[in-house]
C-alpha cells in the first residue's frame, strides 16, 4: 500500500510543504546510496525519488544525465536499483518512496514483473517520464493492481483539457514540471507557476509537487509559497559529484548533502511560517 | 515467393494513436505533447490539401529535381548474370541523397506554422545537409545536432552545413553517434518548443513523424512503380533498400506493399557480422522496446539499456528502427536481412568501377545484398534497388580504411 496518500494527508493537516530530494541510484557508486538517502531523511527530506539509470535519459540536462552515466559505469540496473530500496527499507520504513525513470527499462523486465518487484522492495509511486497518458494502460493496470501510485508530469505546455485527462488517472501526487526544458535548466518564473498551480488544483485535490529549475533554499522557499512540494534534483546530483571529483570522500558528499538538504528545509518552512 | 496478405491493411496504420499494430506511439516527455498534437492536426489538415500537394510537388520538380532516374544498372547485372539491377538513382536529387524529399515537406509545414527556427539531427550528415539547405533558402535559423564521432568521420559534410548557414552542434554523450544526437535534438526542442520546429530525418520518434516522413519520402516508391511499368512492362520483381531509421526502405516499398508479388528486402548494418554484437541491425538481432518516442525493435541489453552500435557507415549506426518496418517484420510483408562492412566496402567499389556510380556507405549495403539476390534470380526477372544516396561523403572514410593517405589529416 502506497505511503504518499496518508503521508499527504498528514502533511497538509500540519499545514507543511514537503521537501523532495532526487539521486541517481548507484551515483557514482551503489555503496554510496543507502547511506546518502538516510542522510537526506535526517536532514529533512519527507519524500526521495530514487531515479533509475538508463542510457538516454532523454529529458535530463548534462548534471543529471552524467549522474545516469556514472551509475550505468557502475553497473547499476532497475533490480539493483531496487536492491537498494529495499536495504534502505530495513532501518527506514517510514519515508515514501518513488522511482523515477524511463520507459524502456520496465518494458524489458515486464510492467507485472516491474509492479511486483517494486511493491516487494517497498517502493510506494512511480514516474516513468516517456509514458504519458496515451501510452500508460498497460503499465497503470499492474501498479493498482499492487496500490502503487502512477505519478503524471504535468508541464506548462499541458492545455486546460488535457490537465483534466492526466488528473483523472493520475493518483499520489501531480509532478509539475516548472519549465520548458530539460532538468536543471533554467530560472523558474514562479508567477508562471503559481498561475498553472491554481489551474491544475481546479481539476484535482491531489497535491502538486515542483521540480525542474529549483536550485536552493530561495527558490524552493518561492515555489513552496504554492506548491505542496518542492523536488531538487540536478543541484543535490551535482554537489554530490562535484565534492567527489575534487577528491572528498563518501562522508563529504553525505555531509554537503545534508547541508544542502537542511537549508532547502528551513527555506520551505519558512515559507509556511509566514 | 508469394505474399499472401490483405492488400487493405496497409491503409490502415498508423491508427489514430499513432500505432502500427504493437509499434508506434507517442511515448515523450508531456512538455512535446501539445507540439505533438499541434503537428498532427496541422498534417491531417494539410496531407490532402490541394494547395498544400501542388506547394510540396512543385519543389519536388524545380528544386529537388525529380523525378529522379530509374537506371538499368546494365553492365553490372552482365557481370552477376542474374537477374537484372535497376537503380532508383536518388543520388541525383539536390543535395545528393533522399532526404531532402523528407526536409522539403517537413520545412513547409514549418513555414505553415510559423516557426522561425529549426533544428535536426544527423548521423552521416545527409539530413542535417538537406535541413541546412532548407532552412537557408527559407531563412530559417537551422541546429544541426550531430554525435562527435559522426563529427570526425564526415567532416565534409560538417563543412557543408556550415556553409549553408547552418550551426553544427556536437554531442559528446553516450555513443557520441545518431542516438545520443537525436536525445539533444529532443531536449532542444523540449527547451524551445515555442518557436522551434524539428525536422526529423527519419521514419521514427513520436506520432506524427513515422507517418508524415513516410508520406513525403513515399514519392520514391511513386516514381519507381510508374517507371517499372514504362520501361519493363511490369512490377519489379523485389525491392531492396539499405534500413538504419528506414526512410529511404519505407519511400520505396510503402507504395508497393499492396503489390503481393513484389518481395522487398530491407538491408541492415551488419557490421563486424551479426554474430559478433558489433552491427547496428535491430531487426535482425534485438528486442522491441522503447526509445525516442515510439515502440520498436531495439539493440538493448537484458536491463534495458540501450547497446551500443557499430557500422562503417554513420547513417546506419543507430540502435533502433523506424516502427512500421517493426511492424512489417512481423508481419512478414518484408524480409529483413543484413550486409556487413565488407560486404558494403566491396560493393561501394564494385558499383563505382562498374556503373560509374559512386554509392553513399549506406546504399552500398543495399547494393550488396541486391548482388547476391539478383544471382539466385533469372534475367527476365528485375530488382529496384533504392540507391538512397551519392558517396562523396564517404570518399575519406573509405580512403582511411583502404589505409590510403590523401594528406587531410
Amino acid at each position: 500500500m502506497s505511503r504518499l496518500g496518508p503521508f499527504f494527508g498528514t502533511l497538509r493537516s500540519e499545514n507543511r510543504r514537503a521537501v523532495i530530494p532526487y539521486l541517481v541510484a548507484g551515483d557514482p557508486d551503489e555503496a554510496l546510496t543507502v547511506p546518502l538517502m538516510h542522510s537526506l531523511v535526517e536532514a529533512g527530506a519527507d519524500i526521495i525519488e530514487v531515479g533509475v539509470p538508463f542510457s538516454d535519459p532523454m529529458s535530463e540536462g548534462p548534471t543529471i544525465q552524467k549522474g545516469h552515466e556514472r551509475a550505468l559505469g557502475g553497473g547499476t540496473s532497475l533490480l539493483s536499483t531496487l536492491a537498494l530500496v529495499k536495504q534502505f527499507r530495513e532501518t527506514n520504513t517510514e519515508t515514501p518512496l518513488v522511482l523515477m525513470g524511463y520507459a524502456n527499462p520496465l518494458e524489458r523486465k515486464g510492467y507485472a514483473a516491474v509492479a511486483d518487484a517494486c511493491a516487494e522492495a517497498g517502493i510506494d509511486g512511480l514516474i516513468t517520464v516517456d509514458l504519458p497518458p496515451e501510452e500508460v494502460a498497460a503499465m497503470n493496470a499492474e501498479l493498482q493492481r499492487q496500490n502503487i501510485d502512477n505519478i503524471f508530469l504535468i508541464s506548462p505546455t499541458t492545455g486546460d483539457e488535457r490537465v483534466a485527462t492526466i488528473t483523472a488517472q493520475a493518483s499520489g501526487f501531480i509532478y509539475y514540471v516548472a519549465l520548458k526544458g530539460v532538468t536543471g535548466a533554467g530560472h523558474l518564473d514562479t508567477d508562471a507557476v503559481e498561475a498553472h498551480l491554481a489551474t491544475i488544483r481546479q481539476h484535482t485535490s491531489l497535491p502538486v509537487a515542483v521540480g525542474f529549475g529549483i536550485k536552493d533554499a530561495d527558490t524552493a522557499a518561492t515555489v513552496a509559497g504554492c506548491a505542496d512540494a518542492v523536488v531538487v534534483g540536478s543541484a543535490l546530483v551535482d554537489l554530490v559529484a562535484n565534492d567527489l571529483k575534487s577528491g572528498g570522500s563518501h562522508t563529504s558528499a553525505i555531509s554537503g548533502a545534508h547541508s544542502l538538504i537542511s537549508s532547502i528545509r528551513n527555506g520551505v518552512n519558512l515559507a509556511t511560517s509566514n | 515467393m508469394t505474399i499472401d496478405i490483405n492488400p487493405d491493411l496497409y491503409a490502415q496504420v498508423p491508427d489514430e494513436h499513432g500505432r502500427f499494430g504493437i509499434y508506434g506511439g507517442k511515448f515523450v516527455a508531456e512538455t512535446l505533447m501539445s507540439a505533438l498534437a499541434e503537428l498532427e492536426n496541422l498534417y491531417n489538415d494539410l496531407k490532402d490539401d490541394p494547395a498544400f500537394l501542388r506547394e510540396f510537388d512543385l519543389d519536388l520538380a524545380h528544386y529537388v529535381g525529380r523525378p529522379s532516374p530509374l537506371y538499368e544498372a546494365a553492365r553490372w547485372s552482365d557481370m552477376i548474370g542474374g537477374g537484372r539491377i535497376y537503380l532508383k538513382r536518388e543520388d541525383l536529387n539536390h543535395t545528393g541523397a533522399h532526404k531532402v524529399n523528407n526536409t522539403i515537406g517537413q520545412a513547409l509545414l514549418a513555414k505553415y506554422m510559423g516557426k522561425k527556427r529549426v533544428i535536426a539531427e544527423t548521423g552521416a550528415g545527409q539530413h542535417g545537409v538537406a535541413s541546412a539547405t532548407v532552412a537557408a533558402r527559407l531563412g530559417l535559423e537551422c541546429h544541426v545536432f550531430m554525435g562527435e564521432e559522426d563529427v570526425r568521420r564526415q567532416a565534409l559534410n560538417v563543412y557543408r552545413m556550415k556553409l549553408l548557414g547552418a550551426e553544427v552542434i556536437p554531442v559528446t554523450s553516450g555513443s557520441k553517434t545518431l542516438k545520443d544526437a537525436m536525445n539533444e535534438a529532443l531536449r532542444d526542442w523540449v527547451t524551445n518548443v515555442d518557436n522551434t520546429f524539428y525536422i526529423i530525418g527519419t521514419v521514427a520518434g513520436p506520432h506524427p513523424y513515422p507517418m508524415l516522413v513516410r508520406d513525403f519520402q513515399s514519392v520514391i516508391g511513386r516514381e519507381a512503380r510508374a517507371q517499372s511499368l514504362a520501361m519493363t512492362g511490369k512490377l519489379p520483381d523485389a525491392l531492396v533498400a539499405c534500413v538504419g531509421g528506414g526512410s529511404n526502405a519505407i519511400g520505396l516499398f510503402h507504395p508497393f506493399l499492396s503489390d503481393n508479388e513484389v518481395a522487398m528486402y530491407g538491408v541492415e548494418a551488419g557490421g563486424k557480422g551479426v554474430e559478433t554484437g558489433e552491427h547496428a541491425a535491430p531487426l535482425s538481432a534485438g528486442i522491441p522496446g522503447v526509445l525516442h518516442g515510439n515502440r520498436t525493435y531495439l539493440m538493448q541489453d537484458e536491463n534495458g539499456q540501450i547497446m551500443h552500435t557499430h557500422s562503417v557507415s554513420a547513417g546506419l549506426d543507430y540502435p533502433g528502427v523506424g516502427p512500421e518496418h517493426s511492424w512489417l517484420k512481423d508481419i512478414g510483408r518484408v524480409n529483413y536481412v543484413d550486409a556487413t562492412d565488407t560486404e558494403a566496402l566491396a560493393a561501394f567499389h564494385r558499383v563505382t568501377r562498374v556503373e560509374g556510380i559512386m554509392p553513399a556507405l549506406e546504399t552500398a549495403h543495399a547494393l550488396a545484398y541486391a548482388e547476391k539476390l539478383a544471382a539466385e534470380m533469372i534475367p527476365c526477372q528485375h530488382i529496384i534497388v533504392n540507391l538512397s544516396g551519392r558517396g562523396d561523403k564517404d570518399i575519406l572514410t573509405v580512403a582511411e580504411i583502404d589505409g590510403i593517405d590523401l594528406g587531410t589529416r
